[in-house]
């Protein structure tokens, strides 16, 4: 095993045995754990393992991780913290929760893809405490009419069965699957109908999410229609439908597209560097003289070409200290110069 | 579907006359509507009509997709290097400094890349990319090599360039004299090269190019 994959597996393993730990504590040693939800909990922890796996792996490729180490270090300069706290906290709101970069893209892209999270992310948070054991509800003694909800096995709050609140908070998974059908049939008309994504989707990148996420949503409803309205007609089968689906696409998160969740918050440790880089020094083309990029994009980018193995060195410098719009020029100069050099001689044999 | 082999692209920087029909046609590509992905660059526009149509090289081993932090450029099977994928894209510009060419274009404000993709809505059926479809002078042009080697009985494509120490080939051809064919083009020595035609003089360009931000 190749040492980068070595130290991937190591934080893999940590990561897994991590969460074990807090689900053992949050379940108070497995005594809220529901067992009839195991194959889930082994499911998280696969995924667990796959996700930091492919996520130390992608730290440790060379661009990638001068990215990192520059994005923490441009966040964590003593002097910019306050400043970049306050930003984190409005990007976070604006890029990441409000989706504001993909709705500049296309605005029905752009609320396909909130119906898409909102909704993915409001069954997590339900889920996987559930899963875990962190969450457990129990009836109040003496009150039949009262649920008292518990979070890592403390008391935190009571609220009637049949208030609205438990309504709303029972139903949860149901108002999750219905955003996440909505977003499903949105992205799957743009897919049927735009000609640009028709010509470059992939089954297995583009299309093969949608339909996990339709089938959860569809198999999660289909349970609650069995309980609620046909008195729990094929209920077990029903259950080890969603099971499967909900399974398959947890052990699938780490390979596919569903990576992406894991892999986007680097936009905002990039943020803080081109930050840093527009209030630093700024690289000057070597062709035309003008500032064309922050200076230390320009020094890192060359270091990771020459770890990657890239070798534009040239005359007097790097070929990267010219501008893009030199390097056009460039290209269409070396060309004429071709057809306006001399003849070379006639070969001596003719 | 993949853009098939037999299908080539072929580039003639010196046959380019600017008139920005490839620019319109580009817009109209469905993979980045509304968005030129072709650059139409001037050489020297204070003393020269000189332009250069630059497309995506699509190269073996693209720098673009290499130095790309998120790895959200990828090569399909067929040799065309895609623009960047959305969901992975964080437009840190990486690839915009990196790419030998200088083609892939970054739009902060949607954070993506974008670049050229040969038409991949088009050429993935067999048809010619949009820039190709309406050149005039066939600057630049999209078919088998027997066409092109037809239709230019003095030019030769080559698609090996050298950058300093560094070689890149490419998918794309550029023509180059059949007379003499170089084993590749080498784009740093024309560091000292000046623009074509150079008989044209506008004082007025000399400081600043007073039509540099007009979008066309």
């Amino acid at each position: 095993m190749s040492p980068p994959a070595t130290r991937a597996t190591a934080w893999a393993i940590a990561f897994a045995i991590g969460l074990g730990v807090l689900i053992m504590l949050g379940s108070r040693n497995l005594a809220h754990f529901d067992a009839a939800l195991v194959g889930y909990t082994f499911a998280t922890l696969f995924a667990t393992f796959g996700i930091t796996y492919r996520y130390a792996m992608w730290l440790q490729r060379p661009p990638t991780r001068m990215y990192w180490r520059r994005g923490w270090r441009a966040f964590l300069a003593p002097r910019a913290l306050p400043g970049n706290l306050a930003r984190f906290a409005k990007r976070a709101v604006v890029e990441v929760a409000a989706n504001r970069f993909i709705l500049r893209r296309d605005r029905m892209r752009g609320v396909t893809h909130l119906l898409l999270m909102w909704g993915c992310f409001l069954a997590a948070a339900i889920t996987f405490p559930l899963v875990w054991g962190w969450i457990h509800f129990e009836t109040v003694p003496g009150h039949l009419g009262l649920y008292r909800a518990y979070l890592f096995g403390y008391a935190t709050g009571d609220f009637a069965v049949s208030s609205a609140l438990a309504f709303v908070v029972f139903h949860g998974l149901v108002w999750a699957s219905l955003l996440v059908l909505a977003g499903v049939m949105l992205a799957f008309r743009r897919r049927m109908r735009d000609r640009g994504a028709e010509a470059v989707q992939q089954f297995g990148e583009d299309v093969l999410p949608l339909v996990l996420l339709a089938a959860i949503s569809v198999t999660g409803l289909m349970l609650t229609i069995s309980y609620t309205w046909l008195r729990g007609y094929a209920y077990s089968f029903l259950a080890i439908l969603h099971a499967i689906t909900v399974i398959v696409t947890l052990l699938w998160l780490p390979f596919g597209k569903f990576f992406h969740i894991f892999q986007r918050p680097a936009q905002l440790g990039v943020g803080f560097y081109k930050d840093e880089g527009a209030r630093g020094d700024q690289a000057r083309c070597r062709r035309c003289s003008r500032p064309f990029a922050p200076a230390q994009l320009i020094r890192d980018l060359i270091t990771v070409e020459r770890d990657l193995g890239f070798r534009y060195e040239m005359a007097g410098g790097h070929y990267q200290e010219v501008c893009p719009a030199c390097r056009r020029a460039l290209f269409g100069l070396a060309q004429g110069a071709l057809w306006t050099a001399p003849a070379p001689p006639p070969s001596e044999d003719g | 579907m993949p853009v098939p082999q037999q299908l080539e692209f072929f580039v003639d920087p010196s046959r380019c006359i600017g008139c920005q029909a490839c620019v319109q046609a580009c817009t109209e590509c469905d993979t980045h509507r509304g968005e030129a992905m072709i650059h139409l660059e001037y050489v020297d526009r204070a003393h020269s009509v000189q332009t250069v149509p630059v497309v995506c090289m699509h190269c073996e081993q693209p720098t673009c997709a290499e130095v790309c932090p998120a790895d959200a450029i990828k090569r399909s099977g067929d040799g065309v290097v895609q623009s960047a994928r959305k969901p992975r894209c964080i437009a840190c510009g990486n690839c915009v400094v990196a790419c030998p060419f200088g083609v892939p274009e970054l739009y902060i404000d949607r954070a993506i890349m974008m670049k050229c993709d040969m038409c991949y809505d088009r050429t993935s059926v067999g048809k010619k990319p949009m820039c190709a479809t309406v050149c005039p002078s066939q600057a630049l042009f999209f078919g088998t090599r027997e066409q092109a080697l037809a239709l230019r009985p003095q030019s030769a494509p080559t698609h090996t360039f050298r950058f300093g120490d560094q070689t890149i080939t490419t998918r794309v051809n550029v023509m180059v004299p059949r007379r003499a064919v170089p084993s590749h083009v080498d784009v740093t020595a024309a560091m000292a090269e000046r623009a074509s035609g150079r008989g044209l003089r506008l004082p007025v360009l000399d400081s600043a190019d007073p039509f540099a931000d007009v979008e066309v």
